[in-house]
């Protein structure tokens, strides 16, 4: 039912509006009502994203700097979470670790995506051959081994932040270019596209106005599950040598080395980085399942 | 139908192939290859006379498109060529370590299923109670894991326990004995590495398992049953599982065709000697022909799995092969 209301400013409103229609803070502060496990999810995520981002301020010591006099030292009021083989502060290296992880999860998640988003549209929109042609490429990228891949890229172009961003960006591209193309091929048989055209308007303009808009809802729940994934892949990639290089603090390469040998006589090593991985990526995915229930009507009624 | 089934198979081609020049292309823009690890492995000083022969011997001073052609010609007759490495023949090599890596990906995959069907299925009858909560935060926390991190963990776990319980540590052999020869040291050696890959797996199966089901759960057909006066057992078992497990066995086919390559990570931790420490090692000693060869394997097996869970989509839902 609708309602015609006065407010304070003496111009009416649509009461039982679309929800769209209502300001960003309402929509914002809505989620946290309705999705209160989602909601958590993003209190984890902005904790450790605020963690990387004043890691600077917080830590109580230099990540990098040894401390021989303090090696393996367990937890205490000095070193909260102990320190490693080194003598370094284990939580200062979480923090800092938090900067790296965050700093490859969202690059990667951010092209991966938004290259998979012009290709999936393209793909969907023009058809035929480009179509017929794209997929294949796709295809082989996604059947084709990420460690390969990782190594590959890691011995041509050397290590460091920006090439293990590039290796964990390609093969994300394919994946979110299937489920944008899929949603998008539905959207073309819309007639409003067909209007669209029969209105004269490029392809330029079909594309933008028309058809990325409706795919908005699959992408930013891949996008947010891409974040979590390029987190865990760089953490994998760092412990196996071939992602971060010392003396960058990162969780993976954390767990290198030093974790196994001192497993038994210093657990906190081994404990601590993996815990911080977890629970960042859990959190991401709390936020994307609460997204995705958000975002999808079919899904909303359960 | 068939027009379908002939072009789908059809398609398996240009990928293998693509994937082939892909492999094959990044290789040789890797610097260096390797005659220089051979040669310079030992930081010896040696000459390019030295350098040039080894070059020839096994062949990669030819122009690349004729190389490729062997490659291709090779894989055609299922010929993969001697390692560069160690000079026997891939084949061979591939074959002392695959059980171990087909073994961990078997069992971790009836760990996956034989946790996720049961629980997803429960999570979805339940909706909303404290078990299908528990169950999803088990299942996003089995997403979020690193499998590496989890068996890290898992060794550590073991090792006090044992210390604990008799006094020594214990850790799980290393040497891979067949599980016909000798079953008990066979499972002590991959039953954790196929849990903590298994965990994983479990919770992709089983976020999987649950959606499906409530969606067929909200079908006509189970309200049908239901007003039918069937046992709700019956309605469960046959009318909503059957229904549901369509995706599942989907994401559980193509999880298994990453598994095989995804395998790198766990190995290293465990210390297994399976196809994905072969895989690290034969790139970092330019090895080709080996590379090559796992590379095809790894992606042969996920085109395929890919290939069959298209045809029974397209065998189950007419709408799939019309379209």
């Amino acid at each position: 039912m609708t309602m015609i209301a006065p407010t304070p400013t003496g111009t009416p409103v649509l009461l039982g509006d679309l929800p769209s229609r209502r300001p960003f803070g309402a929509r914002v502060l809505n989620f946290f009502v309705r999705q209160p496990i989602g909601s958590i999810g993003i209190v984890i995520v902005v904790l450790f994203g605020l963690a990387g981002i004043f890691a600077d301020w917080l830590s109580p010591y230099n990540p990098t700097s040894n401390d021989f006099a303090a090696m393996t030292e367990s937890p205490s009021w000095a070193h909260w979470l102990g320190t490693d083989q080194l003598g370094r502060d284990l939580l200062s290296r979480i923090l800092f670790g938090a900067r790296t992880a965050f700093e490859v999860g969202l690059t990667s998640a951010l092209i991966g995506g938004f290259s998979g988003l012009v290709i999936g549209v393209a793909s969907a929109y023009f058809g035929g051959q480009l179509d017929l042609w794209l997929q294949r490429v796709l295809d082989i990228v996604m059947s084709f081994p990420l460690i390969i891949m990782a190594l590959a890229v890691v011995s041509i172009f050397g290590t460091g932040v920006q090439n293990v961003i590039a290796a964990i960006t390609i093969p994300l591209i394919p994946r979110c270019a299937r489920v944008v193309r899929s949603s998008a091929l539905a959207i073309r048989e819309i007639p409003y596209v067909d209007a669209a055209r029969a209105c004269g308007y490029g392809h330029t303009r079909i594309i933008l106005r028309h058809m990325v808009p409706n795919v908005m809802a699959p992408f930013l729940v891949i996008v947010t599950a891409f974040v979590g994934q390029a987190i865990l892949a760089e953490a994998s990639l760092s412990y196996l040598g071939l992602g971060v290089q010392e003396p960058v603090p990162a969780w993976g390469l954390m767990l290198q080395g030093g974790a196994e040998e001192y497993a038994t006589t210093a657990p906190w090593i081994a404990v601590f980085p993996g815990l911080a991985i977890m629970l960042t990526v859990f959190g991401i995915n709390l936020f994307g399942d609460a997204l995705r229930d958000v975002l999808d009507p079919k899904m909303r009624e359960r | 139908m068939h027009r379908y089934i002939i072009n789908r198979i059809l398609l398996v081609f240009p990928t293998l192939i693509g994937a082939a020049a892909l492999v094959f292309i990044l290789m040789r823009l890797v610097p260096g290859d390797i005659c220089l690890v051979r040669l310079g492995s030992g930081g010896t000083s040696f000459s390019t006379q030295a350098l040039a022969q080894c070059h020839a011997d096994i062949g990669i001073d030819r122009p690349w498109i004729l190389q490729f052609g062997d490659f291709l010609w090779g894989l055609a007759r299922f010929d993969f060529g001697i390692s560069m490495w160690s000079g026997k023949p891939v084949v061979q090599e591939i074959a002392t370590r695959f059980p171990i890596s087909l073994e961990v990906a078997v069992m971790a995959t009836i760990i996956a299923v034989a946790i996720a069907i049961p629980l997803g299925t429960i999570s979805a009858l339940r909706q909303n109670s404290w078990i299908d909560l528990v169950v999803r935060t088990f299942s996003i926390a089995g997403l979020a894991t690193p499998s590496f991190w989890l068996g890290i963990v898992s060794i550590l776990i073991v090792l006090d326990v044992t210390q604990a319980i008799s006094g020594h540590p214990w850790m799980p052999p290393i040497d891979y004995v067949p599980l016909w020869k000798d079953p008990l040291r066979n499972l002590s050696i991959v039953a954790l590495p196929a849990i903590t890959i298994g965990y994983r797996y479990a919770a992709v199966s089983m976020r999987m398992t649950r959606s499906a089901m409530l969606e067929v759960l909200r079908e006509d057909y189970i309200r049908t049953a239901r007003a039918k006066g069937l046992i709700n057992r019956i309605i469960i078992n046959r009318h909503a599982l059957k229904n549901a497990l369509l995706p599942v066995v989907t994401v559980i086919g193509i999880e298994f065709a990453f598994l095989i390559g995804g395998l790198v990570v766990t190995e290293q931790v465990f210390n297994l000697n399976g196809i994905g420490r072969l895989m690290v090692l034969s790139v970092q000693n330019q090895d080709y022909t080996m590379t090559q060869a796992l590379v095809m394997l790894v992606v042969t097996i996920a085109v395929l799995s890919n290939l069959v869970v298209d045809l029974l989509y397209a065998w189950l839902d007419p709408r799939v092969r019309l379209a």
